[in-house]
């Protein structure tokens, strides 16, 4: 079985409105000292065999056309095989 | 025969039947799209409407943008076919890169709904020929992810080639870089728009009538075609 783990972050440029609003929250539960919060989303894929070949370059595609959004995301991509 | 012009249903849509009143109001045919439909029924334009398609879940529009009749209408959008995406049909238009850019999160968080003052900047558009220059109106606006964002070159783009289709009159509502409240691709059939025209086509239910020249306009341009 492989796992994939894909992560998505808005990209530093895009504001963060979530992210904001969590940062200040922190501030007020007491936790000093925060300098930035981006909020972002984890994808958690178990696949049946290992990933790899065209199965591999397909799932990265899909990282970028479905998980993510280009003009407003970055994305991370792990694999544990 | 009048035109017709296919309102798409996604599971989540709220405004196909408010969308397909304007389209009768204006004179024209509204035809019944579903997501699944494997064929466009024969359509002149189409109207994406806004709501919650697929509960937008993942991104807004991002799932839509895979629904069966979506590809058939990416495809005609790029030879033509005139589209407008209204809200959700926005973010669907992004999400399909049949316009630039993105809708985000409006920057106060909160989820807005009002009768919004806008600027027609562009009626070089095939939903906008109705207009005057810079003629101001009013629609509802009610979104909760409508803030527009793109890349600083393609908001020059967008502005140099006239295609920033209307803007936001006094207090951005939503963060919309420069007051962005709708584009169009270069051809000029693709307009997205997120405050809602087809909320304002008739005295009894709307702020004003102002939304009815966007259905007109395309009118014109069919004829004008065949």
């Amino acid at each position: 079985m492989a796992r994939v783990v894909v992560n998505v972050a808005l990209k530093p440029e895009i504001l963060d409105p979530q992210g904001r609003a969590v940062q200040g929250a922190l501030g007020r539960l007491g936790l000093s000292g925060v300098i930035d919060v981006r909020q972002g989303k984890q994808f958690i894929i178990d696949l049946e065999g290992e990933l790899e070949g065209d199965r591999a370059e397909l799932m990265d595609k899909l990282a970028g056309e479905l998980l993510s959004n280009p003009v407003i995301e970055d994305f991370t991509l792990t694999v544990e095989n | 025969m009048s035109a017709r012009i296919g309102v798409v249903t996604f599971p989540g849509s709220l405004d196909d039947a408010d969308a397909a009143r304007a389209i009768r109001i204006a004179g024209a045919t509204p035809v019944a799209l579903w997501h699944g439909d494997a064929n466009l029924h024969d359509v002149d334009a189409v109207v994406l409407p806004g709501g919650f398609s697929y509960g937008d879940y993942l991104r807004c529009g991002a799932i839509a943008k895979f629904a069966p009749v979506m590809s058939l209408i990416i495809e005609k959008a790029q030879v033509g076919l005139p589209v407008l995406g209204i809200c959700n049909g926005f973010q669907i238009l992004c999400e399909s890169h049949l316009l630039p850019g993105a809708l985000t999160r409006n920057d106060h968080q909160h989820f807005i709904c009002v009768d919004q003052k806008l600027q027609i900047e562009s009626t070089q558009t095939l939903w906008t020929g109705d207009f005057l220059p810079g003629q101001e109106i009013v629609i509802p606006l009610k979104n909760g992810e409508g803030g527009y964002v793109a890349s600083e070159a393609t908001l020059d783009e967008l502005f140099a080639e006239n295609r920033v289709v209307a803007t936001y009159v006094g207090t951005n509502p939503n963060g919309s870089y420069r007051n962005i409240a709708g584009i169009s691709n270069k051809a000029g059939n693709v307009v997205g728009l997120m405050p809602h025209p087809e909320h304002a086509v008739e005295a009894l239910t709307g702020p004003t009538t102002d939304g009815i020249p966007f259905f007109t306009s395309v009118l014109k341009s069919l004829v004008g075609a065949s």
